[in-house]
């Protein structure tokens, strides 16, 4: 506790807030390298990619807070609904990208999302977090009551679909799609024995 | 012997090299004021400019020096290849280790401007120097029973990173069937744009197959071996489902994780358009001959 509690009081001084207006910047400055060659000769690809990518890791990030809290101490609860959000709107503009700028072709894109396992799975994780993000709010939150907690525990599929997502898109056995899908999995064990303890202690 | 097929692209065709050196600047330049469209735009009615030096030595499959389409042009620094020599064997009359001088004494270097289509749904026009297949095989001089040509790339792990995580199981290996092999298109390119080829695009020789997806194209050779059998190749054996042995470049069957109908040219920018495939990457007239009686779907 006494390494957390520097830290926790030192967090307590930053608004949520602000994570809003710095998760603008990676996005906005991808694109501007895109136009300007700074993403290479291909930068559709790789933008597309960086997003898919970034929204994962701070998906992840969001999924690791309760047990940093319940393992270290530190205490990050209050970036949670932000932090959700953000990786939300990355994984949204991943999407976009794929429309837009890399199929480009309306009637593709729907044989692509229904023939192309990879594409179906990215895809359905990324409408499990619809409901979500639309009820991150606190109004949302006083009225689902319960509900909202077993709502947002979609969560948990939403990250472990884009994890296999990543990794089915992988050419060849490569190890960084493995990483994020075994970093994924840890993520969720870790919450295995509190699902299984809590209804027997509220029971 | 070389000289059997006439470029339909021209040199004229080419990128002058001062503009070609220089038409990032230009391309940055137009973006700044939202106009970086229009280059790949222009290009693709053209559909026949060749890509620019830096387009096609910047972005690269070359999984042994790293799976990111950069890290060829990183990495590949590292890779000896002086001396460098070709086993050829197997069913040859005069099997034997042939040193890239002497063979480059012997061949008569053309300049060869092919379409190159990945199958990963991207393209490139590339302005390849070499001599054809043909050429070097009769060197060796392949016998009668000879059937199929198997390839095999380099493998220095100490040279090349992307060795030491078995991405494909290494070394890459590639074959071809002995009438692909002797067909005029088939080249073993040893320079793009009139230069050296970089190491990054399997210096210092590698093969070009212009009617078959990039893959088949393989770099590095350091042995070519004639068989009576149908030869391993590495995606193939990586994943069958996903790469058959002929992978031939066909818009109308697709990679099951991917539409192979539509392609989209390096160097159009963020905004770049998809284009059609063309059957055999355009090269139909040429090659479909090869393939009378086949049944494509099956024998991709």
């Amino acid at each position: 506790m006494s390494v957390a509690d520097p830290i926790n009081s030192a967090l307590r001084q930053v608004p949520a807030w602000t994570l809003y207006v710095a998760a603008v910047w990676p996005p906005a400055w991808l694109f501007w390298l895109g136009l300007t060659g700074g993403l290479g000769v291909e930068p559709i690809k790789v933008l597309e990619h960086r997003m898919g990518e970034l929204g994962l890791q701070v998906l992840i990030v969001t999924l690791a807070i309760s047990p940093v809290r319940r393992l270290v101490g530190v205490n990050l609860l209050k970036f949670r609904r932000a932090l959700g959000l953000i990786g939300f709107s990355y994984i949204f503009l991943h999407l976009l990208v794929w429309l837009f700028l890399d199929v480009q072709i309306v009637g593709q894109i729907w044989a692509d999302i229904l023939r192309r396992p990879y594409i179906t799975i990215g895809m359905a994780g990324f409408l499990l977090m619809v409901p979500l993000a639309v009820t991150s709010n606190d109004w949302s939150l006083r009225r689902l009551g319960p509900t909202w907690r077993k709502l947002h525990r979609l969560t948990y599929v939403a990250v472990l679909l884009g994890a296999i997502h990543f990794l089915m898109l992988a050419k060849g056995f490569q190890l960084e799609p493995l990483v994020y899908l075994g970093v994924v999995a840890a993520l969720l064990a870790l919450r295995l024995p509190q699902a299984c303890v809590k209804p027997r202690a509220t029971a | 012997m070389a000289r059997r097929w006439t470029n339909t692209l021209t040199r004229d065709d080419v990128t002058p090299e001062h503009l070609f050196l220089n038409r990032r600047a230009v391309l940055g330049g137009l973006a700044g004021v939202g106009l970086a469209g229009l280059p790949g735009s222009a290009r693709a009615q053209e559909g026949l400019e060749p890509n620019t030096w830096e387009e096609i030595t910047s972005y690269n499959n070359y999984y042994e020096f790293g799976t990111g389409k950069d890290d060829p042009a990183r990495y590949a620094d590292a890779l000896t290849i002086d001396p460098w020599s070709v086993r050829i064997d197997g069913m040859v009359d005069r099997p034997g280790t042939y040193a890239f001088e002497d063979i480059m004494d012997q061949m008569d270097i053309e300049e060869r401007i092919y379409r190159f289509r990945c199958v990963e749904a991207w393209s490139m026009v590339v302005p390849w120097n070499g001599f054809e297949l043909a050429d070097l095989l009769s060197l060796a001089g392949v016998q009668d029973r000879a059937r199929y040509v198997a390839f095999e790339t380099v493998l220095r792990p100490d040279e090349m990173p992307g060795t030491r995580f078995p991405v494909l199981d290494w070394p890459y290996v590639e074959g071809l069937r002995i009438d692909e092999a002797m067909h005029p298109l088939t080249i073993m390119a040893t320079g793009i744009y009139g230069r050296d080829i970089p190491k990054q695009n399997g210096a210092p020789l590698r093969l070009v197959v212009p009617w078959k997806y990039g893959f088949k194209s393989i770099k590095s050779v350091v042995r070519i071996t004639l068989t009576d059998e149908e030869p391993p190749t590495s995606w193939n054996r990586a994943n069958p489902r996903e790469y058959g042995f002929y992978s031939n470049v066909n818009p109308e069957v697709d990679h099951p994780r991917w539409s192979q109908a539509t392609e989209r040219m390096i160097g159009g920018g963020l905004f770049a358009r998809r284009q059609p495939t063309l059957m055999f990457n355009g090269y139909a007239d040429e090659v479909a001959g090869l393939y009378d009686g086949m049944d494509l779907t099956e024998f991709f």
